[in-house]
């Protein structure tokens, strides 16, 4: 009996990004092209099921094995550090992770530093690297607000283009680290689905120099 | 089976069958209380699978620890002397989970060998390593690594120690992309990052993985106990449950030389993980050799658990007109012919049974049957 490969990719554009690339290496399922709220799409000819996840769950399916292979943004792994096998930087999704603060901002050293972000741990990280204290104020949404009401004197978060900082009068005083998606395994699914993993592994590869 | 009427638990069961592997190869359980002094584990936070440890102050004013690993502690009672000191444990223990995130009790079985520990003791450990996975499942897989060659190919990159430490995270997570940016920033030349790029695709079958090796230039010590033990495997009709991967890589400042992780198909992560441990056992004081590895049987908590189609054989209804005599005379007599039986006034909800009878006087009527 031929084994299915699960596949978690991220709802959104991204997703839709790399599934065309998928479709195009000869991975493509018809019924994704469905319109509808189904969620989970199967190609049994192929031993392919794919199915649409919240971004920042999709490391945690595949890190528990649900999904054999995912799609997940660099910030996501630093984030929660699933303990999952990073194949490949596909190049895409890119934007950055940085701090940001009203324009003009001057950080004052002799105060605890307020920091509203909802990714706690890669802020703590990153401040406990330059030896700043800090004060962690966990938000789920419209960070950008934050300094404005002054709830925090910066934020922690995803800056693509910058516009929605620049809109909420705020700017980039520092990157993190840049961020893309990447093709992350489930390390049990490696070793007994390598075949499958591998060919994808390989079309993608392909297909991300091409574009690189 | 004869466990299965013991009604243990999964986990349970699979202890079981490891610990009579384990004896039958000459070794003797170790036990270990509940709490341990903190001291032990304090001065080796990075040994632990989680730093987490939970900590009471004792009576005495002494700050205890429930124990959160076994392998410390056996090493601390460890004595010097001749020859290996062979023994196993099935203990429960208390670290926050990698796959919850929270403090849990988490039941570990494993081995260890602490002494002379020579290249036949690496081959047996590697040997009873891939029993374990076997008695789970024919479909596992034990890899294997060995941490000189790794440091051998690191160090070439000439990385400064948190660089180092960053390449070894990408090893882990076979990560060649980031790999080879860090070797970039490092300075490291185009051979050497290819080199050990090249040293982390390496993850197949002993043979294959020895040839690409030897074309690597890795011919040394670690690359002959690597063949020796795949030898060894072999011998004893386990060549093909072993692969040769280098994204094995347990903190080099605890362990050197064999390292190895196993899995079995059907569960998410790895469930089994060991090497040798030299570092610990010098760090410790100790003038001795030691391997062992341990079974993380939380993991197979659901692996091949039989789903109980009845919770019952029978259910047993009965009423305020019947004799305790009446009574257990029909649930001997159940019981008796290997069913199980529950007595109840009222079907509880959800009850699974396979018939439903009723105590009439001291006869049993049949209600219904699942046939």
């Amino acid at each position: 009996m031929k084994q299915t490969l699960n596949i978690a990719l991220p709802k959104g554009r991204l997703g839709e990004r790399i599934y065309r690339r998928l479709e195009r290496a000869g991975f493509g399922c018809p019924e994704m092209a469905d319109e509808g709220r189904r969620l989970i799409f199967e190609e049994k000819g192929k031993g392919l099921r794919y199915f649409w996840a919240k971004p920042s769950d999709v490391a945690i399916y595949v890190e528990r094995g649900a999904a054999d292979l995912g799609i997940a943004g660099k910030d996501i792994l630093l984030e929660y550090a699933p303990d999952v096998y990073e194949l490949l930087d596909l190049h895409t999704g890119k934007c950055r992770m940085a701090v940001a603060a009203k324009t003009g901002y001057r950080d004052d050293r002799g105060r605890t530093l307020r920091v509203a972000t909802k990714f706690e741990n890669i802020a703590q990280r990153y401040y406990a690297s330059i030896g700043r204290d800090i004060d962690i104020i966990h938000l789920n949404g419209s960070i950008e607000i934050a300094p404005t009401l002054g709830l925090s004197d910066v934020i922690v978060d995803i800056v693509e283009t910058g516009t929605t900082l620049r809109e909420n009068g705020l700017e980039v005083v520092e990157t993190i680290f840049p961020i893309s998606a990447r093709l992350i395994a489930n390390k049990a699914s490696y070793e007994f689905k390598r075949p499958a993993i591998e060919a994808i592994l390989q079309a993608l590869a392909a297909q991300t120099e091409e574009t690189a | 089976m004869e466990m299965d009427a013991l009604c243990l638990k999964n986990e349970e069961k699979l202890a079981l069958r490891l610990r009579s592997l384990y004896r039958r190869y000459g070794y003797s359980q170790y036990r270990m209380s509940r709490f341990e002094e903190y001291d032990l584990y304090a001065g080796n936070k990075e040994f632990l699978v989680s730093e987490n440890v939970i900590t009471f102050t004792d009576t005495n004013g002494r700050l205890m620890a429930l124990k959160p690993d076994v392998t410390l502690s056996i090493v601390r009672s460890s004595r010097a002397g001749t020859g290996v000191q062979k023994v196993y444990y099935s203990e429960n223990v208390y670290r926050v989970s990698a796959r919850t995130r929270r403090f849990g009790e988490i039941p570990q079985t494993g081995l260890e060998c602490i002494g002379d520990v020579d290249d036949c003791c690496i081959a047996e450990v590697l040997l009873l390593a891939a029993q374990s996975l076997q008695t789970f499942s024919p479909r596992c897989v034990l890899e294997v690594s060995h941490l000189d060659l790794l440091s051998e190919a690191v160090g070439r990159i000439g990385a400064t120690e948190e660089q180092r430490r960053e390449i070894l995270r990408c090893v882990g997570e076979k990560n060649l992309h980031e790999l080879s940016a860090i070797c970039a920033r490092a300075g490291a030349g185009r051979e050497e990052t290819e080199r050990l790029c090249a040293l982390l695709r390496i993850a197949c079958a002993p043979e294959e993985a020895l040839s690409r090796l030897r074309s690597l230039g890795f011919t040394g010590a670690a690359y002959g106990q690597l063949a020796t033990l795949s030898q060894a495997l072999d011998a004893a009709g386990l060549g093909g449950v072993l692969r040769i991967d280098f994204s094995v890589v347990n903190d080099m400042d605890y362990y050197n030389g064999v390292v190895f992780r196993g899995f079995v198909a059907g569960a998410p992560a790895g469930v089994l993980s060991g090497g040798q441990y030299d570092r610990l056992m010098k760090k410790l004081g100790k003038n001795a050799r030691a391997i062992g590895f341990a079974v993380y049987l939380d993991g197979l908590e659901r692996f091949c658990a039989r789903e109980e189609a009845f919770d019952a054989d029978v259910a047993l209804l009965y009423d305020e007109t019947a004799s305790p005599a009446a009574l257990c005379r029909a649930l001997r007599a159940f019981t008796d012919r290997g069913e199980s039986a529950l007595a109840c006034r009222e079907i509880p909800q959800g009850l699974r049974y396979r018939r439903l009878a009723r105590l009439k006087g001291s006869e049993v009527e049949v209600l219904e049957t699942d046939a």
